[in-house]
């Protein structure tokens, strides 16, 4: 069945959609990640423009993530204070990232953009994660092996303007969740990801929070950055397209609900391995296509009207 | 001076030259052509569409029997300024590095014929008329000085000819006695909206004889049309709601999920 999408103005078929969110789905159910970072480059594959994909998917990150929060402020894993913190940092961030992604828009660089912001980031991420979960396995394996000190002083304590955050018991400084929130929101706008994949570690192994309210935090604070960004993009690149969201939505939830069956058979190191590696395999393909000389060498883009 | 206006001012010149009288003339033969519709729905189920467009030749005498007739049938999609891009390696890795921009250039352009297009039709015509695909793309007269510019043009119509929007339909024109002609032109799902146009010309010795110009109004309905023109017209308030509907259905699929899994167990 075949769906004609209002705004990518493309006619795509409606099972592959739903196929497609189901597949993130399951994988965000599996891995507990938003799955932002597989969503949009697939929608490139399948041929939506990208704006239309950046835009789309931070919308999908709305809803995949709000019956979360919705749980996790009921179970009081939320952190209010920090969260609202990372959320200025965010809306700051997200803000300059639309106006770069119009930017490069209308320079014919997006693309680019799009493509080596997840490069980079993904590639480290794969890479961290991989050598992380890895030394965790080898520690499973040796019970005796010495442990990492979790509250070590480093120079983010040194910082001025210091704050007390009550639920995740530190006194720190607010600049290091302004930084952070600031880069998950440039992220958010420029490659169409929650970015809890970058803002987790940093809240554990940066500021030093405990672990058992930073995934409530994060997504306290991805929800309103994406649905700033969306907005956002609504507004300047008009290139939020609702009926795309919703089958990628439908397909999402039918998706996590068999990955969240599937991951309480194995066991988190191997989740933790198995996500690094599909990290990495997403980046490589990705660099590939940077790398290796395209077959196509012209493309067309379009000037809209409103556009410079 | 205006270097935009430059192409038609020599277009201008040269007309007297073009204008020779062709045969067929003195039998005053004149081309009547009709749709199979003027419309076309975009719908949520899209999936191209079908337009026939078929007529017939009005004569005053018998058809000379020396020259051969053609029929040239093209239908354009609104036009759009745009930019065509070549991608070069900079640093190991392959970037967008050159552009040309075309100042408008047809979102579909559908030429079809009942011979090849070069016995029927020749250049100085082309160009007057401006029926081939290369003569419905226009740009600055200085940017096409450039020296590569040719690569770029045949690059755009070679991606567009790939996604069918730009079709070349020789002796896809059926013409019975020389006077009933027909043809169906494919218009596929990637459709911009707008008003499309079909023209039909009919040639002898190359040169044209008699034209017919026609719309065709393609646009959205229902709720792909409310979608777009809200998502244009009042941004904030789409992006509003798309956020509410990315919410509800979320919410609500999870919602009905967890109660469908609390009744089986």
């Amino acid at each position: 069945m075949q769906v004609y999408l209002p705004i990518a103005e493309i006619s795509v078929s409606a099972f592959l959609l739903l196929g497609l969110g189901g597949i993130v789905g399951m994988l965000s159910g599996m891995f507990g990640v938003g799955g932002g970072f597989l969503i949009t480059p697939l929608l490139f594959f399948i041929g939506v423009p990208p704006p239309v994909a950046v835009a789309t998917g931070t919308n999908q990150i709305v809803a995949s993530s709000f019956s979360a929060v919705l749980a996790h402020l009921k179970r009081r894993t939320v952190d209010l204070r920090m969260g609202s913190v990372l959320l200025v940092g965010g809306l700051i961030g997200a803000a300059l990232g639309v106006r770069l992604f119009a930017l490069l828009h209308t320079m014919g660089q997006v693309d680019l953009l799009v493509q080596l912001s997840y490069v980079g980031f993904l590639g480290v991420i794969g890479f961290l994660m991989l050598m992380e979960s890895l030394r965790a396995l080898r520690r499973a394996r040796q019970p005796d092996a010495p442990r990492r000190k979790r509250h070590h002083h480093t120079w983010v304590h040194a910082l001025p303007f210091k704050m007390k955050f009550r639920t995740s018991g530190l006194y720190i400084s607010v600049i290091p969740p302004l930084a952070i929130g600031a880069v998950v929101g440039i992220l958010s706008a420029i490659m169409g990801v929650g970015g809890g994949f970058i803002m987790v570690p940093a809240m554990i192994y940066l500021i030093g929070m405990p672990t058992k309210v930073v995934v409530g935090t994060s997504l306290f604070q991805i929800i309103f950055v994406t649905g700033f960004t969306t907005i956002m993009h609504a507004t300047t690149n008009y290139s939020v397209d609702m009926v795309l969201a919703v089958l990628l939505i439908v397909g999402g939830v039918i998706g996590a609900q068999i990955g969240t069956r599937i991951s309480t058979r194995l066991k988190a190191e191997q989740l933790r391995i198995l996500l690094a590696l599909l990290v990495l395999a997403v980046c490589i393909k990705i660099a590939l296509g940077l790398l290796i000389e395209p077959e196509e060498l012209f493309s067309i883009s379009r000037i809209r009207e409103g556009q410079a | 001076m205006n270097f935009r206006r430059f192409p038609a001012l020599l277009l201008l010149l040269a007309l007297p030259v073009l204008c020779t009288p062709a045969a067929g003339r003195e039998t005053g033969e004149e081309v009547i052509a009709d749709l199979s519709h003027g419309q076309v729905a975009i719908t949520a189920s899209f999936v191209g569409s079908e337009i026939l467009v078929f007529g017939a030749i009005k004569r005053e005498a018998p058809p000379p029997g020396d020259a051969p007739l053609g029929i040239i049938v093209t239908v354009s999609g609104p036009s759009e300024p745009l930019v065509i891009w070549r991608k070069k390696r900079v640093a190991g890795i392959w970037v967008n590095a050159a552009s040309l921009k075309i100042d408008a250039a047809p979102s579909f352009y559908a030429v079809s014929t009942n011979a090849p297009l070069r016995q029927i039709l020749i250049g100085s015509e082309d160009l007057r008329y401006k029926i081939s695909i290369r003569q419905a793309i226009q740009a600055y007269w200085a940017n096409l000085l450039a020296l590569d510019a040719g690569d770029f043009t045949e690059a755009l119509v070679r991606l567009r000819a790939e996604d069918d929007l730009y079709q070349m339909n020789e002796g896809q024109v059926s013409l019975q006695a020389e006077t009933l002609f027909r043809t169906s032109v494919r218009l596929p799902a990637k459709l911009v909206e707008g008003r499309y146009m079909a023209r039909i010309f009919l040639t002898r010795k190359g040169r044209v004889l008699s034209s017919y110009q026609t719309d065709i109004e393609v646009r959205k309905v229902g709720l792909e049309r409310w979608i777009f023109n809200l998502a244009h017209q009042r941004p904030l308030l789409y992006g509003l709601l798309s956020l509410v509907i990315a919410i509800i259905a979320g919410w609500g699929a999870s919602t009905a999920f967890r109660y469908l899994r609390g009744q089986s167990g």
